[in-house]
């Protein structure tokens, strides 16, 4: 959610159990002014918390005018004094997706990741078993020959992954705040006044703020009907499973409050008719792989 | 017309104004608006409000302005549909903070009773300073209506125990106690495992009467598990009684008694709740129950494991009548025969908890690095997340927010099925045989023939001699 009325903002999604102690909303206030002028940014985002074992990690994001494109996370452990994360590659997200785990809160505590390659055959060269962080013992006959490659996983890198997967996964953005240039620009739509309470009932006008996946797929008559400036994006309505996403209205209609399922603690809020919304995570910062049996 | 404003004596500079203006004057044909009047509104509305960098959103502001001239000012349905659904839960909300009685008599009464309803405002505070727990205004509003519960009801003890999410909906829980002897009776049920063995039988026995044999039908080796035998009322996990609500200041519901036999499924299944008292489980291993009952499940269970309190707080009294909260329970296979599960006894302190993988279970925090003077304590559970303790000075408390599951480092495995029952074991009687063929039966029969010849001509044979004997 937007830094600037952090402490207004924070009482939305205080319902989801969301909230922060005054210290810290004190200190936010503070260390995110000084972040937005160091950093140049057009605007800073409070973008949550990662529980740790042993401290939990306050996340930030900087973005420039073109919000899908600058965006630099920072993270901080007491609120004030904010650390640069670097961006997350795809080498480091597929290494990240193997750690397992909570965060421990120290971020330079390193994971390790045991991989054993069977170096046999052709055919089994290919094959890799991976074993989790304890490794199995070696008293069975079955590993010899075979090679074990550790590979460690820094927290850092860790938190910048699943920082990126969570945007990537569920991140959303009301219909028509965001409006796409001629010139391919993303920018915030100064005359979005919000949805209307019957629009923000529906899943469709909710879209996720990230390069569209599902749109290319969709048939010329759906395509027909939407608008190039406005409809860039994904909806939830193509989410799988369905159902990964719980609306509910608090106060009667006044605020609608969108949590994701799929990722437990994202939490997204809009308050319709005006153009009041935003997002904020907080959580373990582990995908809920268990979410088909749960619905 | 050239010819006319030459007599008019205007000069051609004019002439050229009074045609663009008029060709700014003409409607359009669709919508019978006109590029002047549409101008002249849109500047209107750009020096009354001077919005900051206008040029860029100026066709907006054009576009907004065509739409409003279309949208009657009228709108009874679409006004009526927006209010209702606010206008009623405010409505709703609006009577928790009415005032029972009169003024004067409350101040009196209020003395002399001792009001079980804890000190909220206190609790937000601290849970506020924790960084844990609901949003000021949500809080009262649930104190609010723990008061309703507390007029309506007898209750000795009341807390809030916290909030569940659903996907529908959300429950907010409370925890009470009853005033003894002021207690409501609960209807029993029969157990729904006696019937279960009912109806596999009845199964058998049609068995039988298909097959018209005297063979025993293959008895179904399902034995239903022995009916657990419920535990005694109030105690035990059932020592307290939970209302849920959807909402502060909708109804409060009660929350039945749980069965050893609901929180042993609950411990097989991980299903989110949707926010409907009625709505079905539908899961494997099958609960027992609809979702009343799997809340009811959840909340012994994460009562059960997260309930702490500081060290020395509770003592056992010698009657041991007044021990509360109780603590972890270990979780253990279920042995074949129903031998009573047992916890750690109570009050055994947090240190003796078992970790979870490598995982310490309870996350131990102070509220204030800053100010160490006059931080609190926070305990945050890594076995049940969502559940968090506080303690500050002679004031703790535990609350529950989350969504009712437990932490599992490993994905969510669903049971094994059972294998699948035997059929009719297979037998000589049973086993299906080619029928003869017809050269077959001949060669039979002219065997039987031949060898019935070939007795009787050896009884012949034999007759013969022994009359040749004889």
């Amino acid at each position: 959610m937007d830094s600037e009325g952090l402490h207004l903002n924070i009482d939305y999604v205080g319902s989801s159990g969301i909230i922060l102690s005054p210290e810290q909303k004190a200190a936010l206030q503070t260390s995110l002014v000084i972040l937005k002028n160091s950093g140049k940014f057009h605007r800073v985002y409070f973008w949550g918390k990662i529980l740790g074992v042993k401290d939990d990690y306050f996340i930030a994001q900087g973005v420039g005018r073109d919000e899908m494109e600058n965006r630099k996370t920072f993270y901080s452990k007491d609120c004030v004094h904010w650390g640069l994360l670097p961006p997350a590659t795809k080498a480091m997200r597929e290494q990240s997706k193997l750690a397992q785990g909570r965060f421990t809160g120290d971020p330079s505590y390193e994971f390790e990741h045991t991989e054993q390659k069977k170096s046999e055959d052709g055919e089994e060269a290919g094959e890799e078993e991976t074993k989790s962080k304890m490794r199995f013992s070696t008293a069975t006959g079955e590993l010899e020959g075979l090679n074990e490659t550790t590979i460690t996983i820094k927290e850092e890198d860790r938190l910048s992954s699943v920082i990126a997967e969570i945007d990537e996964d569920v991140k959303i953005v009301p219909r028509s705040a965001f409006i796409k240039t001629p010139d391919g620009k993303i920018n915030a739509n100064r005359s979005f006044e919000g949805l209307s309470v019957s629009e923000s009932a529906k899943l469709c006008s909710y879209m996720h703020f990230r390069d569209a996946i599902c749109l290319q797929e969709k048939s010329l008559l759906q395509k027909a009907n939407l608008d190039k400036a406005i409809d860039f994006m994904d909806t939830l309505e193509e989410d799988i499973p369905k159902g990964s996403w719980s609306l509910q209205f608090e106060r009667g209609s006044g605020l609608v409050t969108l949590r994701s399922l799929l990722w437990l603690g994202y939490v997204f809020y809009h308050v319709p008719g005006t153009h009041m919304y935003g997002s904020c995570y907080v959580g373990n910062g582990e995908k809920n792989l268990d979410l088909p049996f749960m619905l | 017309m050239t010819d006319v404003n030459m007599e008019l004596n205007i000069n051609p500079k004019e002439q050229q104004f009074i045609s663009a203006k008029s060709y700014l004057l003409t409607a359009s044909t669709d919508t019978g608006l006109n590029l002047y009047d549409h101008l002249s509104r849109v500047l209107t509305k750009v020096l009354d409000e001077r919005p900051n960098n206008v040029v860029d959103i100026f066709e907006d502001v054009s576009k907004d302005s065509k739409r409003s001239k279309f949208t009657s000012d009228v709108d009874t349905v679409r006004d009526k549909l927006d209010q209702s659904t606010e206008v009623a839960l405010a409505k709703v909300q609006e009577k928790l903070f009415a005032k029972e009685g009169g003024e004067d008599n409350e101040p009196e009464e209020s003395e002399e009773l001792e009001t079980p309803l804890p000190n909220i405002m206190e609790l937000c505070f601290f849970f506020e300073q924790a960084g844990i727990g609901l949003n000021r205004e949500e809080m009262i509003r649930v104190w609010l209506a723990l008061k309703n519960l507390v007029d309506t009801h007898a209750l000795s003890h009341v807390r809030f125990w916290g909030k569940m999410f659903g996907t529908e909906q959300n429950y907010y829980i409370a925890e009470v106690e009853y005033r003894d002897g002021d207690e409501e009776e609960e209807e029993e049920e029969e157990p729904e495992e006696q019937q279960e063995e009912e109806a596999t039988d009845k199964d058998g026995d049609e068995e039988g009467e298909e097959e018209q044999e005297e063979d025993d039908t293959p008895k179904p080796d399902f034995k239903p598990p022995p009916e657990i035998p419920k535990e005694e009322n109030k105690t035990g996990t059932n020592k307290k009684t939970y209302f849920v609500c959807n909402d502060p200041g909708k109804p409060w519901t009660k929350l039945p008694a749980v069965t050893p036999a609901q929180i042993q499924s609950a411990r097989l299944i991980k299903k989110f709740f949707t926010g409907r008292l009625d709505a079905p489980v539908v899961s494997y291993p099958p609960f027992p129950g609809n979702e009343i009952n799997y809340l009811r499940a959840q909340i012994a269970r994460i009562s059960a494991g997260t309930h702490v309190s500081p060290m020395g707080f509770y003592q056992f009294e010698e009657d041991e009548e007044e021990v509360d909260d109780e603590d972890e329970e270990e979780e253990r296979e279920e042995p074949d025969e129903p031998e009573p599960e047992v916890g750690p006894p109570l009050l055994t302190p947090l240190s003796e908890d078992a970790e979870i993988g490598n995982l310490p279970p309870w996350t131990p925090k102070v509220s204030s690095k800053l100010i160490p003077q006059y931080a609190i304590s926070v305990l945050q559970s890594n076995l049940w997340p969502g559940a968090h303790a506080f303690a500050a000075g002679k004031k703790f408390e535990n609350v529950y927010i989350g969504y009712g599951h437990k932490y599992n480092m490993d994905n969510y495995n669903p049971p094994q099925t059972a294998p699948i029952q035997e059929e009719f074991p297979s037998g000589p009687e049973i086993t299906e045989a080619e029928d003869p063929t017809v050269e077959e039966e001949n060669a039979l029969r002219n065997a039987q023939q031949e060898a019935a010849e070939a007795a009787e001509e050896m009884e012949e044979a034999e007759e013969e001699e022994d009359d040749e004997d004889n």
